[in-house]
């Protein structure tokens, strides 16, 4: 009995110090990442062979990936934060940046500017005039149709240097739904609640010439919310779900993803990620269109997931070495051919699958580097978007436009006040 | 006697240690959170910031609750005509002319519109400082008005039912308990299904009852129907559970009483009226306070069907509490809605409690 208790002793500590042993050979330090994508296995696999490269790649860091589905990942490094315990890299969406750097979670990305100085711009996060964040690729949203439904329709077919006009686009809609072939002409996808709203929305406030928050100086919303501009944009806002061109709030979530597929609705407005789905159901008939042009030049928003380096770590330069590592054209372009999202450089481009000169999504590409424009860079932000969401979906059932629009400036106005003016 | 002294101390000491896991948990996660809630309500304090907390006095609640009038006046051209618009009604000043930088009504700065009538040639507008906060408080209260009398009926019906010896009896248990036991998020989603305004199974259901003839209703999407179809649907679902109450409380009444009153001659009217309602006094207490406490407490059901819309149709006192404050970042917000839903349910709990005591 004796023996065997004095044998067990000897066996764990040898093993301990085995593996101390091999600690200290490799001397690699880990790395705590955290991702948003759990639950997308064609993601993860690229994102576990960027991992698994880098960690090959030099002895000095082991990077350990944990992975969170989206929809919780805001809640858990909130909470993380809250109880100190956050990772060493984290990734972030590009929006949320700004509050994030502000509230401290966040430290300056430690990377030579010139080396990325051909990235797409929706792709850097600055703020306060420091780079906080990198991304791996852009999103873009357009018009998504099919050319047979607008040549029958004898619909002019737009192009980046001659987008749809206001009135044009008006007129398209009216005439797609005269032909009684669809549902709805225009598919905006009032059934994604959240950010979809102001990503997707927003710049056609912008287009109209209004804005959630004045970018001069982001403290109040007053008379760009709500001035001319707005109440015009949300007059045709309203317009759309009056005159039954676009479904409202309680869309089908499964008309959403298969309308466009099944015939029920003639143009959708809706992300270059679902672009490798749609040039399967379509072929060559699939069309990317520009955005109309609704007074201030056409207009989309810029900005996805992002990666970043946490406040608390000590080790932000093996961080910054990892981000760093991640953003070879190779990675980018992996990204690009499994999921369709855009890569953020014109060489990584160049060597991906769908966004070579001359494939059909190129177009987004082009989108993204022409009218993108960067959600409201401001800690703010976050609390905007809510109120901008609500704003939306109010008009869209019916809501007086000046009063909603007013009360939402106010709101944000508020807000802004209470932090006293989010560090600006 | 001396002696007996210490010992009797002794046991309270080990009563207050066993009560002790149970109790300090009570205190971590509710009275605690509870004290918290009301420091926060009276603060800036944020979820996420780098400012320092302030003490900001009663600025939430004055936020939340205020409430002012003011009387319009119709338009009136040069010759003293009102004005009138296209379908003929009176077109009166915008409210927005008053309560945004108006010197002359200062007092009514950054109000809104919550309603309004015509009252003679005049407008009347209750004007709030928060007006989805109030309808927010007016569904809750509408909720707990509706819901509260229907489904403990419902549940006793149901009770009565199950209440007797029949074979198979406790597969029909089974099946009314069953929505009770399946999580409120899964029942939600279903029924954004069932309720679905171009597909869903009631219109289809409805068109197929009346043969073409129902016109299919956008059960959640319209600001009429909205809330309403979430009452249906939570009555149904928790249902099961107070029925299982009010079975309880039925199979407490003596077989002995019912044999009295059958040899009495008393129809089954009169049994139910003098002897089962008797019985179930305490149980309808136990099952009024039970249905009206989770009845305040409705969110689940509002933050996956309808998110407060259309037109804050579905807001509800707690889907406000967590929007602002975890949505919104904003706790001190968020926790001054909790002190005045706690403020709330107080109130109607004493009054319950009041209605319902022993008359001696």
């Amino acid at each position: 009995m004796k023996t065997k208790i004095m044998k067990n002793i000897l066996m764990t500590t040898g093993v301990s110090l085995l593996t101390m042993g091999a600690i200290n050979g490799y001397a690699q330090t880990n790395l705590s990442l955290w991702y948003h994508g759990a639950g997308n296995p064609v993601e993860a696999k690229i994102i576990d062979q960027i991992v698994a490269d880098f960690n090959s790649n030099q002895s000095d860091w082991n990077v350990i990936l944990e992975s969170f589905p989206q929809e919780s990942y805001n809640d858990s490094v909130i909470a993380a934060a809250l109880a100190g315990n956050l990772p060493d890299i984290l990734d972030v969406d590009g929006p949320v940046m700004p509050n994030w750097a502000w509230a401290g979670y966040l430290q300056p990305l430690n990377i030579d500017q010139t080396a990325i100085a051909d990235f797409l711009p929706g792709t850097k996060g600055y703020w306060n005039g420091k780079l906080y964040s990198l991304g791996l690729w852009d999103a873009a949203v357009a018009m998504i149709t099919r050319k047979s439904t607008l040549t029958e329709a004898n619909i002019r077919i737009p192009t980046l240097e001659q987008p749809w006009t206001l009135t044009e686009f008006n007129a398209a809609l009216l005439t797609l739904k005269q032909t009684g072939k669809f549902d709805y002409p225009l598919d905006l996808g009032l059934a994604w609640k959240g950010e979809w709203f102001p990503y997707a929305f927003s710049p056609f406030l912008q287009s109209f010439g209004g804005d959630i928050v004045d970018r001069s100086t982001y403290q109040s919303a007053e008379g760009v919310l709500n001035g001319d501009a707005a109440i015009a944009f949300g007059e045709w806002w309203q317009m759309l779900f009056e005159e039954g061109f676009s479904p409202g709030n309680s869309q089908d979530a499964a008309d959403r993803e298969t309308g466009l597929v099944d015939g029920k609705y003639a143009i959708q407005w809706n992300g270059n990620w679902t672009a490798l789905n749609m040039l399967k159901a379509f072929g060559d008939d699939v069309l990317f269109l520009p955005a109309p042009d609704l007074g201030n030049g056409p207009k989309i928003g810029a900005a996805s997931w992002q990666l970043g380096v946490s406040a608390t770590t000590p080790h932000s330069q093996g961080a910054a070495d990892f981000i760093k590592f991640a953003t070879q054209d190779s990675y980018m372009a992996a990204f690009s051919d499994a999921i369709g999202l855009i890569p953020p450089t014109e060489t990584s481009a160049a060597v991906s699958q769908h966004y070579q000169e001359g494939e059909p999504m190129a177009t987004f590409y082009e989108l993204s580097a022409q009218q993108a424009v960067l959600r409201p860079v401001t800690p703010g932000y976050v609390v905007a978007a809510k109120v901008f969401e609500k704003a939306l979906a109010d008009i869209a059932d019916g809501a007086d436009v000046a009063d909603t629009l007013d009360n939402a400036a106010d709101e944000i106005n508020n807000d802004i006040r209470r932090n006293l003016g989010y560090g600006h | 006697m001396q002696k007996s002294l210490p010992t009797l101390t002794q046991h309270n000491q080990s009563g207050w240690l066993f009560a002790l896991p149970g109790f300090g948990l009570m205190m971590l996660f509710i009275v605690v959170p509870f004290v918290f809630a009301i420091l926060f309500s009276m603060t800036n304090q944020r979820l996420i910031s780098p400012n320092p907390t302030q003490f900001v006095g009663l600025e939430n609640y004055q936020q939340l609750l205020s409430v002012n009038l003011l009387v319009l006046d119709p338009d009136v051209t040069a010759t003293g005509e009102i004005k009138r618009d296209n379908r003929g009604d009176i077109r009166y000043p915008r409210i927005r002319s008053y309560t945004r930088n108006n010197p002359d009504y200062a007092h009514l700065q950054g109000m809104k519109e919550w309603f309004s009538w015509q009252w003679q040639d005049k407008k009347i507008a209750i004007l709030a400082s928060d007006p989805v906060f109030m309808k927010a408080i007016v569904n809750t209260l509408l909720f707990v008005l509706i819901v509260a009398p229907l489904q403990g009926a419902l549940a006793l019906g149901l009770a009565l039912l199950i209440n007797q010896r029949l074979r198979g009896i406790n597969l029909y248990r089974a099946i009314y308990f069953m929505p009770v036991v399946v999580s409120i998020v899964v029942v939600s989603i279903l029924w954004r299904f069932i309720y679905d305004g171009q597909n869903g199974l009631l219109n289809n259901l409805f068109h197929t009852l009346s043969f073409g003839h129902f016109t299919a209703v956008d059960w959640l999407g319209n600001p009429n129907t909205a809330l309403g179809s979430i009452m249906v649907m939570s009555i149904w679902q928790a249902v099961g559970f107070h029925m299982v109450i009010w079975l309880s409380g039925l199979q407490t009444i003596s077989p002995t009483l019912y044999e009295a009153a059958k040899i009495e001659g008393a129809s089954s009217w009169q049994t139910f009226r003098y002897v089962t309602w008797p019985g179930l006094k305490n149980t309808a207490i136990l099952v009024l306070i039970v249905i009206t406490m989770q009845a305040f407490a409705l969110f689940a059901q509002v933050d996956v069907m309808t998110n407060g819309g259309p037109l804050d149709s579905t807001q509800t006192i707690v889907f406000q509490a967590v929007e602002r404050g975890y949505g919104k970042q904003d706790i001190s917000g968020g926790s001054a809605i909790s002190v005045v839903l706690f403020i709330m349910v107080l109130g109607i709990s004493l009054l319950q409690r009041y209605l319902t005591r022993e008359k001696n």
